[in-house]
């Protein structure tokens, strides 16, 4: 009792305290800006702000956090600029690798690499950020504008990416997640969940991208297994950007056109959204047909929910391999949903929607989908148990608020 | 516990006043305040040339490659200190132990120009890693957490080479030296240890005769006394294994380098890429058996674009001959055996 009495006592000195210590350090654009930036980086304490002055950082490298509990905070995603233009080292603009890290009100530009990283950072916040290639759409631009990866915790808001040659936001290997009020644009993918547990992603609005929300899980990596993915309330048209990704990337196989996009995850839930004018399809849900030989690994998509959407125009375009073939079967268009038949009948995606959904009966993984052979898939009557909603601890949402 | 931290600094800087000028400073190595210049830790008699002979000089065998840059490799043990080893042959440390390693090139005389000299300092809170800039007259380094760049000019492949090289800072200090939440060293690793002065080795051996039963790390530029595979896996091992490690800065990328591998696809080979972005170019695979010129791990190798280059710090410069070294190791593996 009197362990506890004092730890009590304690916790609430630190608390009482922990301010009086904390500080802002003040950085301003201008001469020398990368190593007055990243000494300030370096020398925050925890509780410690580094506020960014307004105007445009010209950086040479990147930069990096690795003390936890700061907040990095400009003067607004228009008015603080990060230029990486002339960055001429490391892999991304700014990289995280401590907990409980804020970052507001500022943008990335034109970094070599990914725009901002984070690693290994629990209970992280990206709150008003921009980050972008503002070539547009471009091969050599940088793969993930905003990157959280093996991150538990993880709060995006209120950002806005452009031009990533890979994903605009992209969450990998991470576990409970919440990305909202974000808009992707020009981007390959506009948001990507991959091999992540327990993820929320609504409110944002994904437009011109080659695909507008992806779910994926792939194999061979630490963390597999994705699942428990809602999609919900998002607005994603006009997915039509042609997929400028490089080659050998996963998300060059993403079909020009594609609105939401699950590849090999499981307990997925889509609803709510409002999702057109995308030339592939509004809603696809596949297999991992890439040959693989991780005995750990699922290639199959299960228990994918999809119920309530408003659909727009799709399908009259559709980019991928015999996919203009079964469109002109069935009389010139794709259907709005599509599902690719991996595993058979009991993996089939549980569909609510008021527009047709189709199988193409490709149930051996290895099929070519030129031997597609399908059709339609029924549409069902009740609706599974829900996920329950994503719940960050507190400080993060007092964070944005 | 509390009391005695205190007390142990109180007694070293009260050891590193009474010494001479060319002593050690066991208080700057283990001071909470790191030091602003160099000089302060008495590692060197003025000049990066004189070394304390408190200093044990040693080489890899296999080294990182870092932009062709020379290395001077230093480690200081305090006084009475022991250096352990694990069942791998991976050197411990005692606290108050310092890891010294300076980079420069040949000067226009041939001599080794000092830049940079990089300090791994064992402190009771655990490694730490600073980064100090030798000023332009060369009489003492200072303190730069926040890295820099120094444009280098030196005498490479018959010509003269000229690059941006990087300073790294503190942070990125870590990136390469981080297994977990924590700071460790890489190199003094025992099968990869060359010492100038046998007695160096024959001190250590005498405290840990089992590091003697353990077989030399290959070469990897020695044809003659090593395989190929094994000599291109000693050079992935020193250039990628630090942060390729499960516990590594790139764990995320499931290529895991450092020998840790137990299946053909975590060493790379018929790997997709995960999160390398553009850096896959038009490539499917990390290692193709049999096709360097269709493997990522290749052309990123062959890459000075930071978006691109792997390793990401050190590679103003493509390291041809390591390249050569992987392709000819691809190029040998039978193709689709994978």
């Amino acid at each position: 009792m009197r362990m506890r009495k004092i730890a009590i006592v304690s916790a609430a000195l630190c608390a009482l305290f922990q301010p009086a210590f904390a500080k802002t350090i003040s950085v301003a654009p201008g001469d020398g800006a990368q190593e007055r930036l990243q000494e300030a980086l370096i020398t925050a304490e925890p509780g410690d702000i580094v506020e960014l002055g307004a105007g445009r950082f010209t950086l040479t490298d990147g930069l990096s956090l690795d003390v936890a509990k700061v907040m990095v905070k400009g003067q607004g995603a228009k008015e603080t600029v990060l230029d990486f233009s002339g960055q001429q080292g490391a892999g991304e603009g700014l990289l995280i690798t401590s907990d409980d890290v804020i970052l507001r009100d500022f943008s990335v530009e034109n970094s070599k690499g990914d725009g901002i990283k984070s690693k290994g950072a629990d209970r992280i916040v990206y709150h008003k950020l921009r980050v972008e290639w503002t070539g547009g759409p471009k091969e050599t631009n940088g793969a993930y504008g905003i990157y959280p990866v093996e991150s538990a915790d993880v709060l995006v808001d209120s950002v806005i990416v452009r031009g990533a040659s890979d994903a605009g936001i992209y969450v990998g290997q991470s576990r409970n997640i919440i990305v909202r009020n974000s808009v992707v644009t020009e981007n390959v993918a506009g948001i990507e969940i991959e091999n992540s547990y327990d993820a929320d992603v609504y409110d944002n609005i994904a437009t011109h991208n080659t695909g507008g929300v992806l779910v994926f899980d792939l194999p061979n990596l630490p963390q597999m297994g994705g699942r428990n993915i809602r999609v919900f309330d998002n607005i994603i048209v006009d997915n039509m950007t042609p997929n400028f990704a490089p080659k050998g990337n996963i998300v060059a196989n993403v079909p020009t056109g594609t609105g939401v996009m699950v590849m090999a995850n499981r307990n997925v839930e889509i609803f709510d959204n409002v999702i057109g004018d995308n030339g592939t399809t509004n809603i696809m849900v596949v297999g991992y047909r890439f040959e693989h030989k991780d005995p750990k690994y699922d290639p199959l998509p299960q228990n994918v929910i999809i119920w309530d959407n408003q659909h727009g125009r799709a399908g009259w375009d559709p980019k991928f391999r015999g996919g203009a073939e079964i469109a002109a079967a069935m009389g010139g268009s794709f259907p709005a949903i599509f599902w690719d038949g991996a595993g058979g009948a009991s993996k089939a995606p549980i569909v609510m929607d008021s527009v047709p959904a189709l199988s193409l009966g490709l149930t051996d993984i290895a099929a070519d989908p030129t031997t597609a052979q399908p059709a339609p898939l029924v549409a069902a009557t009740s609706r599974p148990t829900a996920l329950p909603p994503i719940k960050l601890p507190e400080a993060l949402e007092a964070a944005v608020r | 516990m509390r009391l005695l931290v205190p007390f142990l600094a109180l007694t070293m800087a009260v050891a590193a006043t009474s010494a001479s000028r060319q002593e050690v400073s066991s208080a700057a190595i283990a001071g909470a305040q790191n030091p602003p210049a160099l000089s302060a830790f008495g590692f060197f008699e003025g000049d990066v040339s004189r070394p304390s002979p408190k200093l044990i000089p040693y080489r890899l065998r296999t080294p990182l490659f870092s932009d062709y840059a020379d290395k001077q490799r230093f480690i200081y043990v305090p006084e009475g200190g022991k250096i352990k080893s694990d069942a791998a042959g991976k050197l411990l440390f005692p606290l108050g132990t310092a890891l010294i390693k300076s980079f420069g090139y040949p000067g226009q005389d041939g001599r080794f120009h000092v830049l940079e000299t990089r300090v791994l300092l064992h402190r009771t809170e655990g490694w730490v890693a600073l980064p100090y800039v030798w000023r332009a007259d060369r009489s003492d380094a200072d303190l730069r957490v926040g890295g820099t760049r120094i444009p280098v000019e030196f005498a490479h492949g018959g010509s003269r080479a000229s690059i941006s090289y990087a300073v790294p800072n503190k942070n990125q200090c870590k990136q390469c030296h981080s297994s977990g939440d924590k700071i460790m060293p890489i190199g003094p690793q025992w099968q990869n240890m060359e010492f100038d002065r046998k007695s160096d080795r024959d001190r250590i051996l005498k405290d840990l005769p089992q590091l003697a039963r353990l077989p030399g790390m290959a070469k990897w530029d020695d044809a003659a006394k090593s395989t190929l595979d094994e000599r291109a896996r000693s050079y992935l091992k020193v250039n990628c294994g630090h942060c390729h490690a499960p516990k590594g800065s790139a764990s995320n990328s499931g290529l895991f380098l450092d020998g840790s591998a137990r299946d053909a696809a975590a060493y790379g080979i018929g790997k997709r890429p995960v999160a390398a972005g553009r850096a896959s170019g038009d490539l499917d695979f990390i290692i193709e058996a049999g096709r360097p010129d269709r493997s990522i791990l290749i052309s990123r190798m062959k890459s000075t674009d930071p978006g691109i280059a792997m390793p990401e710090l050190g590679r103003a410069m493509v390291h041809d001959e390591g390249v050569k070294l992987l392709e000819d190791w691809i190029s040998a593996m039978p193709h689709g055996r994978y």
